[in-house]
């Protein structure tokens, strides 16, 4: 019997979720649909009797309180109702996509004593009233409803709900062989393209020549395990190999050979700095630092772009998801205490009739992105404290989705090995067909094919299966149950166990991993990338011990297999081995790639306008502008004070909206002592050059450290390149020469890379032309706090204090904001001058340590003016304040070529020069803290004042800004208050 | 209560159990609360209540943290509701008749909700737990999920609520919040027998619009208790201000004490459980 249960809420009780979908529905510019009523349905398959099925309605599906309940059984209904006052529209998972609310639904059914049940699945049905058209409906599907990656529009109930409880098929098997060995040039591209292996032809070569000398063709099994290990996304093919790089210094052409520029760059960095806090870095998942007596914390930043492209919720859902379990399997195991989350979309208003075919609206991805990382986020209790998001055009056909974690792990726990006779053990989530490919696919660039050709690409996450595997990791790690740990990530189990196994050798049974369900081959089962699971090495004795401790958190843990010691990959499926690989070749046998980079600087001028007399609306320009308006809208979506430890909130100030620099937190709530969290990111400085953006990111990302309370000595940082095609020398090209910024800058100011990641072929191409992002440069920064009670936020405390910039402003509004609001680039981008930026921050944080400070910004997009505007009406006080103290010095380039000697206004209040401060101190302290900066430049600018005026003199001493602080936090609060 | 004498009444010793379960994400803050006030904190999953390994009876506070259980598929708190109601109902009960204590915040509060374990009986407060819910907690009117800093008027009779500021401020962060009676008369019930405890104000304490109320609960209810006082529920988290760092603007405030608004709520329970039920049954003991 197959039950039809459709849950609806009354009539006098809002339905959110229907008033959300209006919404959505009149953003789409459609106005027929006048109202929108949405039902939850469940379809139960089971022996159950009427009896049964209406307790299962009045105990679990309906709060009769709010809502009622209808079932039927599926033979008594034809087709979907729909009349002339509504439409209706069901919507239901594709098959094989995870649905979580199925399996609690099955849990709930059982808890009532009902065990006669086969299958539960779901669906929603939409009623939307009002005269729709047929193209409209089609519209709202489309853009709303439904993603067709994982869903679709049930059109004949009986047809679609027969399939439930679908019989166990016994798969019949064959062992696929690949005719290799006697492949020319062209059939082995063909081969690697149409199998989405996304190898060129000298790795096709390599693979033939493996074959060759062993004297057989491979297994579809082995080719995919190969293309995986060697993809981009796995192995950094271009960070690691060899690049010849033409680049113009001072006019002069020149050429050199960089061989491994990660090596050669951000590693060399931490090598040459050799801090000794340093515990753990570059080898596993996430960079491993001292925290206290007792812990280590460890931090990592992921990205998922491609998935977040073609399904918003999924992708950053698992994106989420995919970086907490970066932290779970980094040593032996860390425990999450934070996220940070970056993006990157096209702005929200961009002209649909502009999007390239193929891509989702700016917007909608947006919406799915911030509802998949609260998703993930909220529901594992893991705070999501800090975060940036960044609109540019360029990302209209590939969105950045940036990840991170921080973890906190018992010292001595940071190193594992598997030995020889260690169990493989896979514990979490089941395997189904999901994320097949996932590793290759994002080492691609996409087209507006991609969602057809790699829908098995997206998925979706199942939070509460990973807290589970979480709550029980933990327990077994503290017991010294497993001897090493990896997350199935990308390439899944493949990765996961070639990994561990690299060293030793690894068997494993295929036939015994558990699955979702029936149906996939062995080689589906060895690359799928199911989410939530992990795989440990396990000593014999310790396996009875873990399998119950799983048990107890109703977790799934099953052993697949064996560390051989013999150094090879052998897998078997129903004893019949489809895979016998060298570890050897499969991790070393990648050939060495030259990669061609070339980088000019592009010929760009500063614009000529004449200063506006009166600057207020510039300012509420520039306060408007996407990069610098408030994101409130999404931090409160994001729990970010669960777990208890955040001490500096993102939103901090008297009416907790105020934009605080770096989020504070303390992973043990009976310490004071704490981390802080920044990022820097800002892709049109490097539009102008790339070398800059990498200075002015780690810049950023350092000063916000240090305007809480950090310590220059006490950060390290991580760096994240989101690129285009690296195939195409412009593009590697300035991916170079922001990686020769990152070393110069880290170095000169003492701050270890720890951890890193790429994601390159962020392109997107349509008819052949392609669209690649700005090369994007994510710098996440984390550092020790000793004593949390000393920290400082953003928002002015006291009328009377005194306001202070410290640091120099110069005439570097390129690549900023104001001249973006005159829609132009500008050339003179910000540089960091290295010796007085450190100058700067050690002070700062001494007068910090010394109490000396009541509130701190940093100046960084929209400049002083900004930092100045937030400080007031966060802390609900107005100011007075006088351009011709600031500290300012014109560029020797630009004196004479096009602005003259003299300052301007705009120049002062806009400029987004590094390493400044704004800083207040109340008067009694003003003797102290203005001896303490001897020889850095600053100037005390003007006061905090008992007055809802916002006033700033200029040069001339007349006033150039003048208005009230509820318009300036109008004006940065409006643009996202959706 | 003689008779079901055991060595939790002789120990004299606080002792509260931390329920959890599968999306349970709020455990660690109160364990950290109550251990930090002196009490005996365990924190078990629900499995070792049904294997037997555990029993509700040796505890005299029992808390169900927040979180989000079961991915509060169906919806929230509900599963867990009912393997309350249907696999511990029993020991439920008798703890409850012991005159133990019970606090559910956020999600547990949704789980006491929806298993009728709160408000419980409207007409007795003597009668036996029957486990009916006569309210519930739905979605939030602005339709999404929210975590802000919110004001409280504390009002009604608890155990849990004594010498409490009139307006505290602690932080709500949920999707499921607004408070509906089944109707009108349960809704007079909960007045008449003060069994409304927080309600959501604005910062000086009048009636709140969004977001004071965060959620667009009735009559504003943030929190209700049974006729007794003695089991809790509310969706702000009082463990997130059991710190004074972890107020939302601490730097601009003067120290006073370690200890936030939120503290008190939990430093009551164990007050209270050392001055009635390890006194009185000592006494018993005697």
């Amino acid at each position: 019997m197959i039950w039809r249960v459709e849950i609806k809420e009354k009539e006098d009780v809002v339905d959110t979720l229907g008033e959300g979908v209006q919404k959505d529905i009149i953003d789409l510019g459609i106005k027929s649909v006048t109202n929108v009523r949405a039902i939850y349905v469940y379809i139960i398959d089971g022996e159950i009797t009427e009896k049964q099925i209406r307790i299962v309605c009045e105990e679990l599906l309906t709060d009769k309180i709010t809502q009622f309940y209808q079932y039927t059984t599926l033979t008594t209904i034809s087709s979907q109702s729909s009349n002339g006052d509504y439409k209706s529209i069901e919507i239901a998972y594709n098959p094989g996509v995870m649905d979580p609310v199925e399996e609690s639904t099955r849990k709930g059914i059982k808890d009532l004593g009902i065990k006669s049940m086969r299958s539960v699945r779901t669906a929603k049905k939409y009623l939307l009233y009002g005269r729709l058209s047929n193209k409209e409906s089609d519209t709202i599907v489309d853009k709303v409803l439904a993603n067709k990656l994982i869903q679709h529009v049930v059109k004949d109930l009986s047809k679609e709900y027969r399939t439930v409880g679908a019989q166990q098929q016994e798969t019949k098997f064959d062992v696929i062989t690949i005719d290799f060995l006697k492949a020319n040039d062209r059939q082995l591209l063909k081969l690697s393209q149409k199998g989405q292996l996304f190898l060129n032809l000298n790795e096709m070569k390599a693979i033939q020549k493996y074959f060759k000398r062993i004297g057989r063709n491979p297994t579809d099994c082995e080719l995919e395990t190969t293309a995986q290990t060697w993809s981009e996304h796995c192995y950094h093919k271009t960070f690691r190999g060899d690049i010849r790089y033409q680049y113009v210094e001072n006019g002069r052409k020149k050429t050199k050979t960089i061989r491994n520029l990660l090596k050669s760059t951000i590693i060399k960095t931490t090598k040459q700095l050799n801090k000794s806090w340093c515990i753990s870095v570059f080898h596993d998942n996430a960079g491993v630092i001292e925290f206290d007596e007792d812990s280590n914390v460890c931090f990592k930043v992921e990205t998922h772009n491609h998935p977040s492209a073609l399904e918003p919720f999924g992708g950053a859902n698992t994106g989420v998801g995919g970086v907490i379990r970066d932290i779970l399997g980094t040593g032996l195991g860390a425990k999450p205490i934070c996220s940070t989350d970056v993006f990157c979309f096209a702005p929200p208003d961009f002209p649909t009739e502009r999007l390239p075919q193929g891509t989702l609206h700016p917007k909608r991805i947006l919406k799915g992105v911030v509802s998949g990382v609260r998703d993930y986020g909220n529901k594992m209790g893991i705070p999501t404290v800090n975060g940036a998001i960044l609109f540019d055009e360029r990302f209209v056909g590939n969105p950045l989705v940036y990840c991170g974690n921080v973890g906190l792990i018992p010292k001595g726990k940071e190193k594992k090995s598997a030995h020889r006779g260690d169990l493989i053990v896979v514990i979490g989530g089941r395997t189904g067909r999901d994320g097949i490919h996932g590793a290759t696919f994002s080492s691609g660039e996409l087209t507006h094919e991609s969602e057809v050709v790699s829908s098995g690409a997206v998925q979706i996450g199942h939070p509460i299966q990973e807290k589970k595997v979480l709550d029980a990791l933990l327990r077994a790690r503290d017991q010294n149950l497993y001897t090493a740990i990896t997350d199935c990530g990308a390439g899944g189990l493949s990765s996961a166990v070639g990994e561990m196994g690299k060293e030793l050798g690894a068997r494993v049974d295929l036939e015994k991993v558990p699955l979702k369900y029936f149906g996939l081959t062995y080689t589906e089962i060895w690359i799928s990338e199911s989410q939530e699971r992990m795989v440990l090495a396990v000593q014999k004795d310790k396996i009875e011990q873990l399998l119950k401790i799983c048990a107890d958190e109703n977790v799934e843990a099953t052993v697949i297999g064996e560390f051989t010691g013999n150094k090879r990959l052998e897998l078997f499926y129903n004893s019949c081995q489809v895979c016998d690989l060298d570890m050897e070749f499969l991790h070393g046998g990648l050939p060495k790639i030259t990669k061609q980079a070339c980088w000019s600087p592009p010929k760009l001028k500063n614009p000529r306008f004449p200063c506006p007399q009166d600057l207020t609306e510039s300012l509420m320009d520039v306060l408007s502008h996407y990069n610098v308006c408030s994101k409130e809208w999404v931090i409160r979506q994001y729990d970010h004070e669960v777990q208890g430890g955040s001490v500096l909130k993102p939103l901090v100030g008297v009416h907790c909206d105020g934009p605080s620099d770096a989020s504070v937190v303390i992973p043990k709530l009976d310490s004071s002592k704490g981390f802080a969290i920044a990022n820097g990111i800002n892709v049109r400085y490097g539009m102008v050059d790339p070398f800059w953006m990498a200075a002015s990111c780690i810049d950023e990302a350092i000063r916000q450290i240090i305007a809480v309370g950090g310590d220059l000595e006490r950060i390290a940082i991580l760096d994240n390149f989101c690129w285009g095609n690296p195939d195409k020398p412009d593009r590697l090209g300035s991916l170079v020469r922001a990686a020769l910024g990152c070393y110069k800058i880290a170095v000169g100011y003492g701050v270890p890379f720890i951890s890193g990641k790429d994601s390159l072929n962020n392109e997107y191409t349509e008819n052949g032309k392609s669209l690649a992002i700005p090369g994007t440069l994510l710098i996440s920064a984390i550092g020790i706090i000793d004593d949390i009670h000393k920290t400082v936020s953003m928002d002015f405390k006291k009328a009377g204090n005194l306001i202070y910039v410290v640091g120099l402003t110069q005439d570097e509004l390129g690549g900023g904001i104001y001249f973006d609001t005159y829609n132009t680039l500008g050339a003179t981008v910000p540089k960091v001058n290295i010796k007085l930026g450190t100058k700067i921050f050690k002070i700062i944080s001494k007068a910090v340590q010394k109490g000396l400070i009541q509130s701190m910004h940093d100046c960084s997009e929209g400049g002083l003016a900004v930092a100045l505007a937030e400080m007031a009406f966060s802390g609900g006080w107005g100011i007075t304040a006088q351009l011709d103290k600031v500290p300012f010095r014109p560029l020797a380039s630009t004196v004479s070529r096009y602005r003259g000697k003299e300052k301007r206004n705009d120049t002062v209040l806009f400029a987004e020069s590094n390493s400044r401060f704004v800083v207040e101190v109340t008067p009694k302290n003003q003797k102290e803290f203005e001896s303490m900066l001897r020889g850095i430049p600053f100037g005390l600018i003007g006061q905090v004042e008992d007055s809802p005026e916002f006033i700033i003199y200029g040069l001339n001493q007349k006033t150039c800004v003048n208005t009230y602080l509820d318009d300036l936090k109008e004006a940065w609060q409006k643009p996202l208050r959706w | 209560m003689v008779k079901r004498k055991n060595e939790i009444f002789m120990s004299h010793k606080v002792k509260v159990i931390v329920l959890r379960t599968a999306g349970t994400n709020c455990d660690q803050e109160v364990v950290f609360g109550f251990k930090n006030l002196g009490a005996e904190v365990d924190l078990l999953h629900i499995n070792k209540f049904f294997k037997g390994e555990a029993r509700l009876n040796d505890y005299h506070i029992l808390v169900i943290p927040g979180g989000f259980t079961y991915g509060d598929d169906v919806a929230s708190g509900k599963i867990l509701a009912n393997e309350l109601r249907l696999r511990l109902g029993n020991d439920l009960e008798q703890f409850i008749a012991d005159g133990k204590l019970i606090i559910g915040i956020c999600n547990g509060f949704q789980v006491l909700v929806k298993a009728g374990i709160l408000p419980g009986s409207l007409e007795d407060s003597e009668k036996v737990q029957e486990f009916v819910p006569t309210t519930t907690l739905t979605f939030n009117d602005s339709g999404k999920f929210e975590d802000r800093w919110i004001y409280l008027r504390v009002e009604g009779r608890s155990v849990w609520t004594e010498g409490l500021e009139k307006i505290i401020y602690i932080p709500v962060a949920h999707g499921e919040g607004k408070f509906v009676p089944a109707n009108d008369e349960v809704l007079k019930r909960l007045n008449e027998n003060h069994q409304i405890i927080f309600r959501y104000c604005d910062p000086k304490g009048g009636r709140p619009q969004y977001p004071f109320n965060p959620n667009g609960s009735t009559d504003d209810i943030a929190g209700i208790t049974d006729r007794t006082g003695r089991i809790l529920g509310l969706m702000p988290h009082p463990e997130r201000h059991f710190l004074f760092t972890q107020h939302p603007f601490w730097t601009r405030l003067e120290k006073k004490g370690k200890y936030g608004q939120g503290a008190k709520i939990f430093e009551n329970g164990v007050r209270y459980v050392k001055e009635k039920l390890l006194k009185d049954s000592s006494l018993a003991a005697r």
